[in-house]
């Protein structure tokens, strides 16, 4: 076992499959000897040399068009956007072009590239450098979505996310980067397949990202009082784990979904849906959803920290359930 | 340039090939045969031509909208690409993709592309894995006049130059971009000066004298295989057809549509090959006779080929992954 930050486990994934495969390469703004923006990269120049850990210029189409255009020829490229925000001016690589070539072509060429995307509000970056934009990707087919809560979940997902032969979009809290965990395992977290965070009777939380330690943090709360909280984190957002949701909620039969995203249409409406058409008969209550308020992330702490939902949010939903 | 009679057959053929390809894809979209739109590429014969004789199955092309002239230059195959255009299961893409998204991964064919201006990044991709692999593989990135306006053009040709990726940027400058004409969309005559932009040549040539295409083409691939980087070659040539079959093209001048027929590339082209005692007027018959025969027979194939299986909507999105398929 080992202690690692979020962001080493990210870099291990990384540098393991690295020294396995030498068509795996690493590329993006300022990924090279500076270490990348929030320092996930750090000394994988120096083991992998100008070649494989390479910087590119400010263009994110071209990042993407690049893990496209060597991920269709034989490399299995991974490319960092410097933040999640900037998917806005790389967007037709990724949409068009990415989640579309296998099926346009007739299954004929595999897409074998991962983007990492650094995902989130919490530093005080402001509306262009803080959003949560998964549901953006979740909603084209084509592409599949991992979104890590913990160090390592986020060390055997990266190796999975290479190992896999279709576009996977990398979700990384950046304000999640320096919090440390215990690793124990080496291996690939399959796709697809979610994780009971904490195990409960009375309620199931189902939750993404950082938004799961904030249920953690509130669950721990609500055992002084007696009511015992499930915690569910699907990791995949696509392919998405709904065994493991259903089974949770014939225990439970009531719903809390977390989520860092502006609520209108966001990924979390997509898991109330699932809940709705597939497993109301479980439900005793109405799916409650909780996410950041519909509104641009502000700038200030105080206003960020209320635009974002945190554990007295779960809390207070889980109370009104129960 | 001395080019060997062989190649220069080779490059007869292929033009003919084109022209009779998209002659015979105008007639069948106007019977109805052909679903969906269709971008001709007519009169441009001559540039995928000239640029396509110097590659190997090896190298890689990106395509356009207009794509039909280079993926049957690079060799694509006529039957393959005529049922894809009729939405067959034999088609290159299985009736998923249609005329705007063939591609032939054995043949270094990254696809045509829907979206203008889309293919110069994905050169970027391939030329980088080309160079990565330490193969001397060349990608050939084909676009038109007015995608040199999109930031994908930009972008590519700069990040290309600093890495000296093995791309030759190819602009079939056909002066129009849909309706708009280039002294409306650009305010420079020669898309080669951009080169300069990035420290890389910028080549502007006659791209309806498919020998003039192949020198020029030849020198940039070379350059490419040096490891010198990428080079810009324009190619100035005209659409004959509007934008898409369907087009009225009452945005362009009568003078100027008749000028441009008359410099049609492959009359020019026989014309050369006659004088110089290249191919005689029998041999040029059979070439005529040998490419009709390979459409008819592509026709005859997309014709008798069965729609795709209604179950097949679902598959070849992922690797993995068969999604639901819809009830009826």
């Amino acid at each position: 076992m080992k202690k690692m930050s979020y962001a080493e486990a990210i870099r291990e994934g990384m540098s393991i499959r690295m020294r396995e495969n030498p068509n795996v390469l690493l590329f993006g703004e300022d990924v090279g000897a500076f270490g990348g923006c929030f320092g996930v990269s750090a000394g994988m120049f120096n083991e992998f040399g100008e070649k494989r850990v390479r910087d590119t210029p400010i263009s994110e189409g071209a990042i993407i068009g690049t893990a496209v255009g060597s991920a269709a020829t034989g490399l299995r490229p991974i490319a960092e956007l410097m933040f999640c925000d900037f998917l806005t001016v790389g967007m037709d690589q990724l949409v068009n072009q990415a989640a579309k070539m296998r099926y346009m072509f007739g299954g004929k060429i595999s897409m074998p590239m991962v983007v990492r995307l650094p995902n989130g509000a919490g530093v005080s970056a402001a509306a262009q450098h803080s959003q949560s934009l998964e549901a953006w990707v979740t909603h084209v087919p084509g592409l599949k979505v991992v979104y890590p809560s913990t160090p390592q979940d986020a060390l055997g997902l990266m190796l999975a996310s290479i190992d896999d032969d279709n576009p996977v979009m990398f979700i990384e809290h950046k304000a999640m980067y320096t919090m440390k965990g215990d690793v124990e395992s080496f291996e690939p977290i399959p796709l697809g397949k979610g994780d009971i965070k904490h195990a409960g009777d009375d309620v199931t939380v189902i939750a993404t990202g950082k938004m799961v330690h904030e249920a953690l943090a509130a669950a721990k709360q609500l055992e002084a009082d007696g009511i015992s909280v499930e915690i569910l984190d699907p990791r995949s957002l696509y392919p998405f784990d709904k065994e493991l949701l259903a089974q949770s909620l014939k225990k439970t039969h009531k719903a809390v979904i977390v989520t860092e995203e502006t609520r209108r249409g966001g990924f979390g409406g997509e898991i109330s849906a699932i809940i709705a058409e597939e497993m109301f008969d479980f439900l005793d209550a109405p799916v409650v959803r909780i996410g950041a308020l519909d509104s641009p992330i502000p700038f200030a702490p105080v206003l960020e920290q209320v635009c974002i939902p945190n554990a007295k949010d779960i809390l207070g939903a889980i109370r009104s359930l129960i | 340039m001395k080019v060997p009679k062989e190649v220069m057959k080779d490059m007869y053929l292929r033009m003919l090939r084109i022209r009779e390809f998209e002659s015979k894809a105008q007639t069948l979209f106007a019977d109805g045969r052909i679903p969906g739109f269709v971008h001709l590429y007519l009169g441009e014969e001559a540039v995928a031509t000239g640029v396509c004789a110097c590659l190997s199955d090896e190298d890689y092309i990106t395509s356009t909208h207009r794509g039909h002239g280079h993926i049957v230059a690079k060799g694509g195959d006529l039957k393959f690409m005529m049922a894809e255009l009729y939405g067959k299961a034999t088609g290159y893409c299985k009736g998923k993709g249609g005329s705007m998204h063939i591609a032939d991964r054995d043949k270094g064919i990254l696809g045509a592309n829907g979206i203008v201006g889309a293919g110069h990044n994905i050169a970027v991709g391939a030329g980088l894995s080309a160079q990565y692999r330490e193969t001397d593989q060349v990608c050939i990135c084909f676009f038109g006049d007015a995608s040199t306006n999109q930031g994908t053009f930009h972008e590519s040709i700069n990040l290309a130059s600093v890495w000296k990726l093995p791309i030759v940027f190819v602009c079939e400058n056909n002066n129009y971009g849909i309706s708009m004409s280039q002294s409306r969309h650009q305010a420079i005559k020669d898309v080669a000066d951009r080169g300069a932009a990035y420290g890389i040549p910028g080549i502007a040539v006659d791209g309806n004298d498919v020998l003039a295409v192949y020198e020029a083409a030849s020198e940039a691939v070379a350059r490419a295989r040096k490891g010198q980087g990428p080079t810009l070659v324009e190619c100035k040539t005209y659409r004959w057809r509007g934008h898409f079959e369907g087009d009225p093209g009452n945005y362009k001048p009568k003078e100027e549509q008749a000028a441009w027929l008359k410099k049609d590339p492959i009359p020019r082209f026989e014309a050369f090959l006659k004088e110089n005692g290249i191919l005689s007027e029998k041999e040029l018959t059979a070439c005529v006779d040998q490419v009709k025969n390979e459409i008819k027979e592509a026709i005859q194939f997309a014709e008798e080929s069965p729609d795709p299986d209604v179950a097949s909507v679902v598959q070849d999105i992922y690797s993995d992954i068969v999604e639901e398929a819809r009830v009826r």
